[in-house]
């Protein structure tokens, strides 16, 4: 936290701040994968339902306090609650709701990963199942700047079911109200990252490109902080882009370890917003960056584009962190937090 | 096209070298396994007593009963009547693991999520790869001795061990895929040395990556560089759209595509028929996923379904995939019953009773 207050205080003029973050979704400490796969099990259905107790709450509790004590070591400027208990990922908010039924488990985007299978059965209302991982890790985080993670509406659809509301549209819609439900009911936090990889994977056709940006604006627009959505595994469709731009938000994320060309072809033909998300640590290779490569990254971002400069850069992983072993994602955050500062001394 | 016709059977001399010399029935469909099977639960206890150092339990006792579960799971398969077998992979406890262990320029840096609370070790290439020691030499050899039955070999295949490891070292996992694959040349080559005529390349990692079908060629044909003709080549592609893949894998240099096709109930069955399917067929006839012995009928049906492909003499009968997760026993019913419903079928083809059109069905209004 010293770290932020001088930061502020070299940032007198229209100084650019940098963020070092991550998209969260962290991987488990090794002695917590032990533990819960002994107290859980293996199997589809000894996975998290929202409303474990005993050892098992207290292990993810355990859990929780040491990865929110690895981001202060390391100096990070944002901590994460971690999602260490989203068994299902980026599905988690859905797979732990009473309006949902999991089925098979299914392949998580082009990953040697897998999720159960959220199939929306009935009226979705937020449980507050997020919130109360964010109450404790603010507790923990003490005076440290907070970041919340979501996922974003249009991806959370993608990997969903749909049997109750019966057309994409209204489908879209239902999640976008149920996650403006879960972020109002967030205590206060600095940042929320909206997590979008199906705007890539998946892209929107003509039409749900505008409706998803839409659900986005919607999302933001319950927190009282600054909002970063952050597309991965490659760039975003012109359009989709463009209506992105057109959603209330505080930052765009932009992958340039998957995709570095068609990055800066959105930022130079469309612009950006005031704040930027510039995912440069490849969060699914265990090659640990230099935080020296990572801020000339930053420059070479710089240099490619005509926007002179930006508000706040979050420096990230461009990806969730959770494919990584533990101790390589241990040294990413060192790698990301030592490149913010590095950013930071160079720009004044 | 109708196989009842009173014509001889067609020789395979690639298949054929693995008829029983007392085979039964005229025609002929090779039954054997994709690998893996079920360990014994004694097997995982053995290993939790050789790695608590607490326990005298050494690294003799613990190489005992490695080979005491190969002999038990290669009778077992010799038992079920499957005319190659494997051993089950009692030796590997993981499908990349195994073989990064083995290769110069791998390390490991702790597990990571694949599913739950399924974790894998997965592996960081950090230097350039190279031959170290022999990866399955020693098991072929061993198994070889304790069957008199032709004995399988399958390998990992490069693509998936560049592509499912952690690539630090290399330009990209194309590159890394084909010194791989160099490095699998040279252990077939000593497999082949030792007595080995069957090899299966596994290449599961294909499923998810469709596009890359032209790198996994690439690395077939250094896989198979320089090794006789006589030794059967097969590749196991795990279940995926093949409609992505087919016929592009028609050019791969190998004998034989082993392909999961029960789980989706055969859905995708059509996409092998056009154009006409030239190499052999190693057809998925039950489900690794389900846990419940298909009947003897049922799996007739399957096998038929494979006529529909190819003719009797392209034909092996396989389970969809490796039956490791199954219970055990589930697992023994499975190939049983498999083998029983080929030597049914056989019996059915030599008789001359079975019409199956084969090949693209004629446009409706031809």
């Amino acid at each position: 936290m010293e770290n932020i207050k001088h930061r502020y205080s070299l940032a007198s003029n229209t100084m650019t701040e940098y963020v070092s973050t991550t998209p969260g979704l962290f991987p488990l400490p090794d002695w917590a994968k032990d533990n819960l796969s002994d107290l859980k099990g293996h199997q589809k259905h000894d996975l998290i339902s929202g409303d474990e107790g005993g050892e098992i709450a207290a292990a993810y509790e355990d859990a929780r306090e040491e990865v929110i004590g690895i981001q202060q070591d390391a100096g990070l400027d944002r901590i994460a609650e971690g999602q260490l208990r989203w068994d299902d990922m980026l599905a988690h908010p859905l797979a732990v709701n009473d309006a949902v039924e999991t089925r098979g488990i299914v392949r998580y985007y082009d990953n040697n990963n897998f999720y159960r299978e959220p199939v929306v059965s009935g009226d979705l209302e937020a449980s507050g199942d997020v919130a109360a991982e964010l109450e404790t890790a603010a507790e923990l985080a003490g005076d440290d700047s907070l970041q919340a993670v979501l996922p974003g509406p249009y991806s959370l659809a993608d990997l969903a079911t749909d049997e109750h509301y019966g057309d994409e549209a209204a489908f879209l819609g239902a999640i976008a109200d149920f996650l403006e439900g879960e972020a109002a009911a967030f205590p206060e936090v600095e940042t929320l990252f909206l997590l979008e990889p199906s705007l890539v994977e998946n892209a929107p056709e003509d039409g749900v490109d505008e409706r998803a940006s839409e659900a986005i604006d919607q999302v933001a627009g319950a927190v009282d902080a600054d909002v970063v959505v952050q597309p991965y595994w490659g760039a975003l469709e012109e359009k989709v882009y463009a209506h992105l731009l057109d959603a209330d938000i505080d930052a765009v994320g932009f992958d340039f370890v998957a995709n570095q060309e068609d990055n800066l072809y959105n930022i130079q033909e469309y612009g950006a917003t005031d704040d930027i998300s510039l995912g440069l640590a490849d969060g699914q290779n265990t090659l640990v960056e230099e935080p020296e490569a990572i801020r000339d990254r930053v420059d070479w971002v710089y240099d490619q584009i005509p926007v002179s400069e930006f508000e706040t850069v979050y420096l990230t992983t461009n990806t969730e962190t959770f494919y990584l072993p533990y101790a390589k994602f241990e040294e990413k955050l060192a790698a990301l937090a030592a490149a913010a500062e590095l950013a930071e001394v160079k720009a004044a | 096209m109708s196989a009842n016709e009173d014509t001889p059977v067609t020789v395979n001399e690639n298949k054929d070298q693995f008829r029983p010399e007392d085979h039964e029935h005229d025609h002929f469909l090779l039954t054997t396994v994709v690998g893996s099977y079920p360990k014994p639960k004694w097997l995982n206890r053995a290993k939790e007593l050789y790695q608590d150092p607490d326990h005298e339990f050494d690294e003799d006792d613990w190489q005992e009963a490695k080979d005491d579960a190969s002999r038990l799971i290669t009778a077992e398969h010799e038992r079920a009547g499957l005319d190659a077998v494997v051993d089950g992979e009692m030796r590997r406890n993981e499908m990349v693991e195994f073989f990064a262990h083995r290769i110069d320029g791998y390390e490991f840096n702790g597990p990571v999520k694949v599913w739950g609370h399924n974790y894998f070790d997965k592996p960081s290439v950090v230097s350039e790869v190279e031959y170290d020691e022999s990866w399955l030499v020693d098991e072929y050899e061993f198994t070889a001795a304790a069957s008199d039955r032709p004995v399988k070999v399958p390998i990992t295949g490069p693509y998936t061990l560049a592509n499912w490891s952690f690539n630090e070292a290399y330009e990209d996992d194309e590159a890394l895929t084909y010194d791989l694959a160099d490095l699998v040349n040279e252990e077939i080559e000593k497999l082949v040395e030792a007595g080995a005529r069957y090899i299966q390349i596994d290449e599961p990692a294909l499923a998810t990556t469709p596009d890359d079908h032209a790198i996994v060629g690439e690395a077939l044909e250094r896989i198979v560089a320089d090794i006789p003709e006589e030794v059967r080549i097969g590749l196991h592609v795990c279940y995926g759209d093949y409609s992505r893949i087919y016929p592009e894998i028609l050019e791969f240099p190998v004998d034989e595509f082993d392909l999961e096709l029960a789980n989706g109930d055969y859905e995708q069955l059509d996409v092998f028929k056009d154009p006409e399917f030239s190499k052999d067929l190693a057809l998925g006839v039950t489900d690794a996923h389900v846990a419940e012995v298909e009947s003897v009928e049922q799996i007739e049906e399957n096998i038929l379904k494979g006529l529909e492909v190819v003719p009797p003499e392209q034909l092996v009968v396989s389970p969809d995939c490796g039956v490791k997760l199954l219970p055990r026993e589930v697992a023994y019913g499975k190939m049983a019953n498999m083998v029983e419903a080929a030597r049914n079928v056989e019996a059915d083809l030599d008789a001359g009773n079975i019409d199956i059109e084969r090949g693209a069905p004629a446009p409706a209004d031809d």
